[in-house]
């Protein structure tokens, strides 16, 4: 299992354990996570399931895919370390991840 | 003006592939419907959100996409000669008749109306409207100031107008009142675009002849008075703060579903779902049902199978409102010739 810890817009900390291969979008919602809508439902066709990945794990997550870009256009406050948490799985390397959630998402 | 009423025997709120469904089910039982759906075509949330995207739960269909499904849900529906009203919310609904001869009349925002027996609501998540920006007190500026579409052109004649976006509506905008606005400042928070290729080139030209400006980064803030904007805040990239003269704001965010109107018509509701029994799918107002995601009922799976299953088992009980002395009995597609007929197949 793979640790990860979702903090919210008002700093409040909660983590989970996530199988291997499943999203972070996915673990969100199953533990009933705040602040992540995924109103698609991991389709990467909306863009409510937008986190902030922390900068010592941005790196490990990956590279946002062209889709995934042009679906953070639709996201609020976008940063250089936003990502759409459907569109990263959850790998061993990520034990540990931490991401925050912005305040709003539609 | 006011268009002539419509009457009919179902009015259906939503063309997405439940709503379709309904109309098959609906029409091997002689009743006729009208549907409505503030999309400008059919097949809601699968061709508006993931129109190219494989669906696999589909029964007799081991891989379909969104688009393919509702295709083949506007052939299926064909026979039975469905009237598709595009582009319009309904607004109002008012109830005519008593609950056990139910009727009602039913508005759009374009001003059409309709007299019909039952009311299907197969909205789904709801209607798509504008997502707004996250900008405090953009409120008081809407429909002054702020648009999230554009109705008028004349409206944006000689102004500073903002418009935020990367995709063909921003872009299209953006090359349409150029001639028109004073200047247009187009925002968007990188330097790649989603809009069609010509028109993104159209667009650096302008720019590159220094007729209009292109700012990367995301509107923080806003000033003016009164409803009329003077300038906003732009947050770029790199932090840095720059104010630009913006007497119009047109931000392009996409769209998200909101219950809108349906809140208003006396339906009971749970979490903006619409509860219904599960021998008809029916609401708590005689005569007005729900089915597909809009509604919920002890065990609710949202699935666009379950959605097809209530819309044949509400249109058993809408075919005795329509034809209070008619008696059903049960046929099958593959051997009743009656059905065969109304599908033109025989």
């Amino acid at each position: 299992m793979v640790k990860i810890t979702y903090i919210d817009s008002y700093g409040e900390s909660r983590s989970v354990e996530a199988e291997e291969g499943t999203t972070v979008m996915e673990n969100a919602i199953r533990n009933s996570i705040p602040e992540i809508v995924a109103e698609c439902g991991g389709g990467c066709a909306c863009a409510t399931c937008h986190v902030y990945v922390d900068e010592a794990w941005y790196p490990l997550t990956g590279q946002p895919s062209t889709k995934e870009e042009d679906m953070l256009d639709f996201a609020y406050k976008v940063q250089p370390n936003s990502r759409l948490s459907c569109q990263i799985k959850v790998t061993p390397q990520l034990d540990g991840l931490v991401v925050t959630t912005p305040s709003r998402q539609g | 003006m006011m268009a002539e009423s419509i009457q009919t025997d179902v009015v259906i709120v939503g063309a997405g592939p439940v709503g379709l469904f309904a109309v098959f089910e609906l029409g091997l039982l002689d009743v006729r419907c009208h549907l409505i759906d503030i999309l400008p075509k059919p097949g809601g949330q699968c061709a508006e959100l993931y129109p190219e995207k494989p669906i696999y739960d589909i029964p007799g269909h081991p891989n379909v996409s969104g688009q393919g499904l509702v295709d083949n849900l506007m052939k299926q529906v064909e026979p039975f000669r469905p009237v598709f009203h595009y582009g319009e919310m309904v607004e109002a609904l008012e109830v005519l008749g008593t609950p056990e001869a139910p009727s009602f009349r039913v508005r759009t925002d374009n001003g059409q109306s309709f007299e019909c027996k039952t009311v299907i609501i197969a909205a789904g998540g709801g209607c798509f409207q504008p997502k707004k920006p996250p900008i405090d007190g953009i409120e008081a500026y809407e429909g002054k100031s702020v648009f999230y579409a554009v109705r008028k052109m004349e409206d944006f004649r000689d102004k500073n107008v903002v418009i935020v976006g990367g995709g063909d509506s921003a872009l299209d905008w953006t090359l349409n009142l150029h001639p028109l606005a004073k200047r247009i400042t187009l925002v968007h928070r990188r330097d790649d675009f989603r809009a069609a290729p010509h028109s993104v080139n159209a667009m650096r030209e302008l720019v590159a002849e220094g007729k209009m400006d292109l700012k990367l980064g995301q509107i923080e803030s806003l000033t003016g008075a009164d409803g009329l904007l003077s300038g906003a805040t732009l947050l770029g990239a790199d932090k840095s703060k720059t104010e630009l003269a913006c007497e119009r704001l047109i931000p392009f965010f996409g769209l998200t579903m909101k219950l809108g109107p349906i809140a208003d018509w006396g339906l009971n509701l749970n979490e903006n779902l619409l509860p219904v029994d599960t021998e008809k799918f029916e609401t708590n107002v005689p005569g007005i049902f729900a089915i597909g995601d809009i509604n919920t009922y002890p065990g609710k799976l949202k699935l666009i199978l379950c959605g097809f299953h209530e819309g044949a088992l509400a249109a058993q009980k809408i075919h005795r409102y329509v034809y209070p002395d008619k008696k059903l009995t049960s046929q099958y597609t593959t051997s009743s010739s009656a059905l065969q007929k109304k599908l033109g197949v025989n």
